[in-house]
């Protein structure tokens, strides 16, 4: 099953190879892993998504508090939540399918951040399914290149990952 | 006032109660020998190569309550000592390995006798640090020593770059240290405690497996009271050798791949089993699915991820074993309920009709030397009180089997990494935390060659250490697994080229015997324990073709055990 694990750890340099280095050690699967420091500038939050039976993800939070420089995290998917990922696509595109690209993208609420007379970049934000259903959508077209910044996730309500 | 980064390093280890180091110098570290050169209260020993550096360091760690202490320098100083490194981190142990770094201005430009420490050592290490301001050196080294030793314990490395040691500010060393995300947990939970006890008291075929953990947690006397209140079988791992007295009734031996039969049978059959700072090693499980197939599992640990990460376990308890087993005490002696007898009786009378099989017997009329005598003789002669080190392989498991161990600490073994060479560093760091005691070496003529070099060492600081080196001319415990599973065909373990031991120990200022009768044992061993300010080798030609058993062969059960 998949698992969403947010971290909180010590901006300290070396810490995500920390992280990184634990999976490959011990086999462990990482699907996306995204990192940058919080408010509070000393510490880093790191949103791991991950999959594995019931047994490998208890180890995998173990292991994970296991690291010194962990100082706290959650498995979002245990609670109610909200994830989100962001997709910067770079497409080329001409004549009248610039209208189409425009209509699919306003269709998926995203955004056309760049423009040239050959090339678009559009900019959109969702849970993964979606910006998955949007690279599908525009299979017609040239795309030159993508860019998704993995998975970032946040607790519904009360709940809250902090120190 | 101002000190130097070198200086401060060396006020730190005074600050820590240490009164001695293994090392080795080289170019990054000069500034740290310097000061070391201008003090008397941190004794250096110079060992011949950083592996045994760091194993001085894991036999001084592990026949103590401290940790051990080294020093290499930068590039081929740190990568010598990783075999060290890694071996402390598999079994638990705590030591603060200082590495020197090329200066800070040169990191990651591939300079001489540069490698990045931190990220070789990071998988093998509890935690490891670079110190790239002088200013945080003592705060840090107050970390290393504060969470190499807490909780379950384990390497840290601090690698200090060549400038970081010359540069000055006004030292003041931490009283205590906080780190928000570090806090090991102490107190086992109490309701966790009920229900073990619960679980406990409705046993009837109970047996109790403890581990590294009660040693590295000085939980011998507890783990002693613990197991008599109760009058539960007991069996130890091999890193659990100690724990309980060895020639007690109600121990049981060794379990696992070449435990006792009785207490390999007892685990299979037993309805309840007891983990205390264990991890349910594989070569204690053998094949996990048929791992104690009728037993609920109670498992004390002070390290969450060992906790069903092999075997689940029914009841978990995360704390120390010492606190956990104290509060587990009180709470027997509260409860109305008591263990019961009939059933018990009826256990025991089962476990000696195991223990009848006498899996541990050997040929006594031999005209070869049978390895087993030699330890048996061993541990007769010393009375069962000598700090006995081991090197990896078939004379481990001999060692493991025949001699007795009653006391905490006296066994220092590889026993995680597995790691050849252990043996003669790790009886060197033994011998300097206990400079009156007998330490014993036993070896074989192909670990003893892994780190044979220390034995200049042992004369540079007269340490008496006996070596007792079970020759038999092959890779034993090769040459056995290629018995048993490969037809025979002995690939490359035959140990061909060997030295005159007796003429090399001589060589290295040393005293050597050389003994190859059975009758000549029991002499040899007197000698050389009389020599009580000698080191003393004693090369034994032993009998090629003897085999550890018992044996539980890989995949097998552990009822499944080969006995002869």
């Amino acid at each position: 099953m998949r698992h969403i694990i947010a971290i909180l750890m010590e901006n300290e340099s070396g810490a995500l190879s920390r992280v990184a280095g634990l999976f490959s050690a011990r086999g462990y699967n990482i699907e996306s892993l995204t990192v940058a420091p919080t408010d509070d500038p000393t510490l880093s939050r790191l949103t791991l998504v991950t999959s594995g039976s019931d047994e490998i993800v208890e180890q995998i939070v173990k292991q994970l508090n296991k690291l010194i420089d962990v100082v706290k995290l959650m498995d979002l998917t245990e609670y109610r939540h909200i994830e989100r990922e962001m997709m910067m696509a770079k497409l080329r595109v001409g004549g009248d399918d610039r209208e189409e690209v425009k209509r699919l993208t306003d269709i998926f609420r995203g955004r056309i951040i760049d423009v040239s007379p050959a090339t678009y970049v559009i900019e959109l934000t969702g849970d993964s399914s979606k910006l998955d259903a949007f690279i599908e959508a525009l299979r017609p077209f040239e795309v030159l290149e993508v860019v998704r910044s993995g998975v970032m996730g946040i607790a519904r309500g009360d709940v809250a990952l902090k120190i | 006032m101002e000190l130097t980064g070198a200086e401060i390093f060396v006020r730190c280890l005074q600050e820590e109660g240490v009164d001695l180091i293994f090392g080795y110098p080289g170019g990054a570290v000069l500034h740290i020998y310097d000061a070391l050169y201008k003090q008397d209260k941190v004794a250096h020993i110079l060992v011949r190569h950083e592996q045994g550096a760091i194993h001085a360091a894991e036999g001084y760690a592990k026949s103590t309550d401290k940790p051990g202490v080294a020093l290499v320098t930068s590039g081929p100083g740190a990568t010598n000592a990783i075999t060290g490194i890694a071996d402390a981190y598999m079994d638990s142990v705590p030591l603060v390995v200082f590495t020197g770094q090329v200066p800070t201005s040169l990191i990651g430009n591939d300079a001489f006798q540069e490698v990045d420490t931190v990220g070789i050592t990071r998988p093998c290490v509890k935690h490891n640090f670079l110190v790239k301001d002088v200013k945080d050196l003592a705060t840090t080294i107050k970390k290393a020593f504060y969470v190499a030793t807490s909780g379950r314990p384990g390497p840290v490395v601090v690698d200090i770059p060549k400038d970081v040691t010359a540069h000055k500010c006004e030292f003041s060393y931490p009283k205590t240290i906080r780190m928000r995300s570090y806090n090991p947990t102490v107190k086992g939970h109490t309701g966790q405690i009920k229900k073990a006890i619960d679980l406990i008291l409705e046993a009837r075929q109970p047996v109790i497996y403890t581990g590294g953990g009660v040693i590295l947690g000085r939980a011998a006397k507890s783990l002693t009271d613990f197991t008599r209140l109760l009058g539960y079988p007991i069996t130890n791992t091999l890193m659990g050798l100690g724990g309980y007295p060895a020639t007690d009734k109600q121990f049981i031996g060794m379990l696992g791949m070449h435990g006792t039969y009785e207490a390999n049978m007892s685990m299979h059959h037993a309805d309840l089993v007891i983990a205390i700072g264990a991890r349910f090693d594989d070569r204690v499980t053998g094949n996990i699915e048929k791992f104690c197939p009728y037993a609920k599992i109670v498992h004390v640990d002070v390290d969450p991820a060992s906790i069903s990460k092999n075997v689940k376990v029914d009841v978990p308890i995360v704390g120390q074993v010492d606190s956990v087993l104290k509060a587990m005490i009180k709470e027997i002696k509260a409860d109305p309920r008591k263990p019961d007898a009939t059933a018990l009786k009826a256990w025991w009378k089962q476990i000696d009709e195991w223990r009848a099989m006498d899996c541990l017997k050997f040929d006594r009329n031999s005209e070869l030397i049978k390895p087993q005598f030699v330890i048996e003789t061993l541990w007769k002669l010393t009375k069962g009180d000598a700090f006995v080190t081991s090197d990896v392989g078939q004379h481990q498991m001999w060692a493991a089997q025949f001699y007795k161990f009653d006391k905490p600490n006296r066994w220092i073994n590889s026993g995680g990494l597995g790691t050849m060479g252990f043996g003669l560093p790790s009886a060197m760091g033994v011998q300097l935390a206990h400079p009156d005691a007998t330490v014993a070496c036993i070896t074989g003529e192909a670990s003893i060659q892994m780190c044979i070099q220390e034995l200049s060492t042992c004369l540079q600081y007269h340490l008496p250490i006996k070596v007792v080196n079970l020759n038999n001319r092959y890779m034993g415990m090769v040459r056995q697994w290629q018995e048993f599973f490969y037809q025979g065909r002995y690939a490359m373990s035959y140990m061909d080229a060997l030295p005159d031991f007796m003429a090399l120990a001589q060589a290295y200022g040393h005293v050597g015997m050389r003994i190859e009768k059975p009758g000549d044992v029991e002499g040899a061993i007197k000698e050389a324990l009389k020599l009580k300010d000698r080191l003393v080798f004693m090369d034994f030609i032993t009998d090629q073709s003897e085999n550890v058993y018992p044996m539980i062969p890989a995949g097998a059960g552990q009822n499944e055990m080969i006995l002869v």
